[in-house]
């Protein structure tokens, strides 16, 4: 196991030399009580690259990303975000480097006092304060027809569907042009051919803005299409982690019942 | 055998030497923890507090939100402030016109309506009300957004949920009670002396000078703007209580309620130590 002295020299050592992956979590070490979510879990992403990140329900999925946008803090290991570790860094200081991220949640998430284009005006108004409002306007339309959603601007999050609800806070989760985007659950909840156009959102949107995405989810067939490695998590520990055809060529008995059950 | 539990289980099983030892341990567990949960309470209130304070004084300020909420809590709860303080004025004045009469005091009835509901009823009526409205409503809302991520959705937008959702609410209660109180405080002496007009007239000219004569703004004034810790009371449980809520629907329906509850109580309690107070600073 890395200690927090070998974290802090590999810290050092890829800020100076600038080879540092966008995100990368190190021997990352979560508890709620007595329940151990994560227990010391390793990854990194590049930029450009998806990491889809599977396993089944209560393995800490969610709470990876949760920890890597610093809604919950570690009890151990290390989040580095282009090299700098993120863990106990002050609220203002964690507010600059999620600037730099988009989140879209498991359940969207909108502000449901709030229209559609106001969900997406959302983070524009508080941190482009350089932006008039026709500026700001065009630029929330311009981000909901990237998720092909134009015709719903004056629409409360209440009278969309749950894929539309997606869309829309996937157009949120870019207003700020992130580099680095966490989906967590993109496309539960959602019928066969609605999951599949967010599919095809999520692959256009890597193709046109290189961001390195961190996808967490069950559906396999989904991570498979937009993901260019998996990791396997089960009991707070990542079990394999490769392209889909490392997955099917392991001989983990978890990895292949994952695989014959999905 | 008895058919009610109670026998059923003494007689299954009868007291033992060290069952009631059991029990006393039990009972001190439960109070502990009580006591235990009642200090965390307030532990938790104070951080929470502390965050609040830090995220306002802080830029950027959120004016936006700030007069979004003053619309909410000040302008909504115009109607309900006017009805409840007008019928506040009507029932002292019912009530001093026959108490004032018994003891042939009569001519005492501007000024113990004037005193009765500057001085007393109208800043408490006015905490209480707001309490109920205001405090349940903010409760409620922060408390959906809790369960439905909308409060991570913005600490994830790299917005401080202390200082947008909380600040700005607290801030809106702190401003408006006091005005709300004076709303408060006009229709109840309005109504009081139409009340009492419709009985045995007296001009209202007659009425004001009468019922504000020896009065100094010192009399008046501290009395009216205690009400801006009644609003900071109902700020910050009711946000409190909302930002913390857990499980669901029922969470929600438990945050408003606890808030209302909490928060009214504390109105009262507070009220006591502030009449002290200015009875010490303002006598």
């Amino acid at each position: 196991m890395a200690t927090a002295y070998d974290i802090a020299i590999k810290q050092e050592k890829s800020e100076e030399d600038g080879s540092a992956p966008v995100v990368a979590v190190e021997s990352l070490r979560k508890t709620f009580g007595s329940h151990m979510v994560l227990n010391g879990i390793s990854l990194s992403v590049d930029r450009g690259e998806t990491l889809a990140v599977l396993g089944r329900s209560g393995t800490g999925k969610s709470v990876l990303l949760r920890l890597i946008i610093g809604l919950e803090t570690p009890d151990s290991g290390s989040i580095c975000i282009h090299g700098q570790n993120i863990v106990g860094l002050a609220l203002d200081r964690i507010g600059e480097i999620r600037k730099k991220m988009g989140f879209l949640f498991q359940h969207a998430a909108l502000y449901d006092s709030l229209t559609v284009a106001e969900n997406v005006a959302f983070p524009l108004v508080h941190h482009r304060k350089d932006m008039s409002s026709s500026e700001r306007s065009k630029r929330v339309k311009q981000l909901l027809a990237e998720v092909g959603m134009e015709g719903n601007l004056e629409k409360m999050p209440s009278d969309i569907s749950g894929g539309m609800q997606k869309r829309v806070g996937l157009a949120r989760a870019l207003a700020l042009d992130p580099e680095i985007l966490l989906l967590d659950e993109p496309t539960a909840g959602l019928d066969p051919i609605s999951s599949g156009e967010i599919d095809d959102l999520i692959l256009k949107l890597q193709r046109e803005r290189r961001m390195a995405s961190i996808v967490v989810t069950h559906d396999l067939h989904s991570a498979r299409t937009i993901a260019n490695r998996l990791a396997l998590l089960d009991q707070g520990n990542v079990v394999i982690e490769g392209t889909f055809e490392d997955l099917q060529q392991s001989d983990i008995g978890f990895v292949e019942d994952f695989l014959k059950l999905s | 055998m008895s058919n009610s539990g109670f026998t059923t289980v003494a007689v299954i099983n009868p007291p033992l030497p060290g069952r009631r030892i059991v029990h006393i341990d039990t009972a001190v567990n439960s109070t502990m923890g009580l006591i235990g949960g009642f200090f965390e309470w307030f532990g938790n209130l104070g951080i929470f507090f502390w965050q609040v304070l830090r995220a306002a004084v802080t830029p950027p300020y959120e004016w936006r939100e700030l007069i979004r909420q003053l619309d909410e809590v000040g302008s909504k709860s115009f109607p309900v402030v006017v009805m409840a303080g007008s019928a506040i004025g009507v029932i002292i004045s019912l009530e001093a016109r026959y108490s004032l009469s018994r003891f042939g005091a009569k001519s005492m009835f501007p000024a113990t309506l004037v005193y009765s509901v500057i001085q007393v009823m109208g800043p408490i009526i006015t905490g209480l009300v707001v309490s109920g409205r205001v405090g349940a409503g903010i409760s409620a809302e922060l408390a959906s957004m809790k369960v439905t991520e909308q409060i991570d959705a913005i600490e994830a937008s790299a917005i401080n949920p202390y200082r947008y959702l909380a600040a700005t609410r607290i801030l809106a209660c702190i401003l408006m009670l006091p005005l709300l109180t004076l709303v408060s405080d006009g229709c109840g002496l309005l109504m009081g002396w139409f009340a009492q007009t419709l009985v045995e007239p007296l001009s209202f000219h007659q009425f004001i000078q009468d019922g504000f004569k020896g009065a100094t703004f010192s009399t008046f004034l501290p009395q009216t703007f205690k009400t801006s810790v009644y609003g900071l009371i109902i700020g910050l449980i009711a946000c409190f209580q909302g930002m913390r809520t857990r499980g669901g629907a029922e969470g929600v329906g438990r945050a408003a309620t606890n808030s209302v509850v909490l928060a009214s109580l504390f109105v009262i309690l507070a009220d006591v130590v502030l009449v002290k107070f200015i009875l010490v600073v303002f006598p």
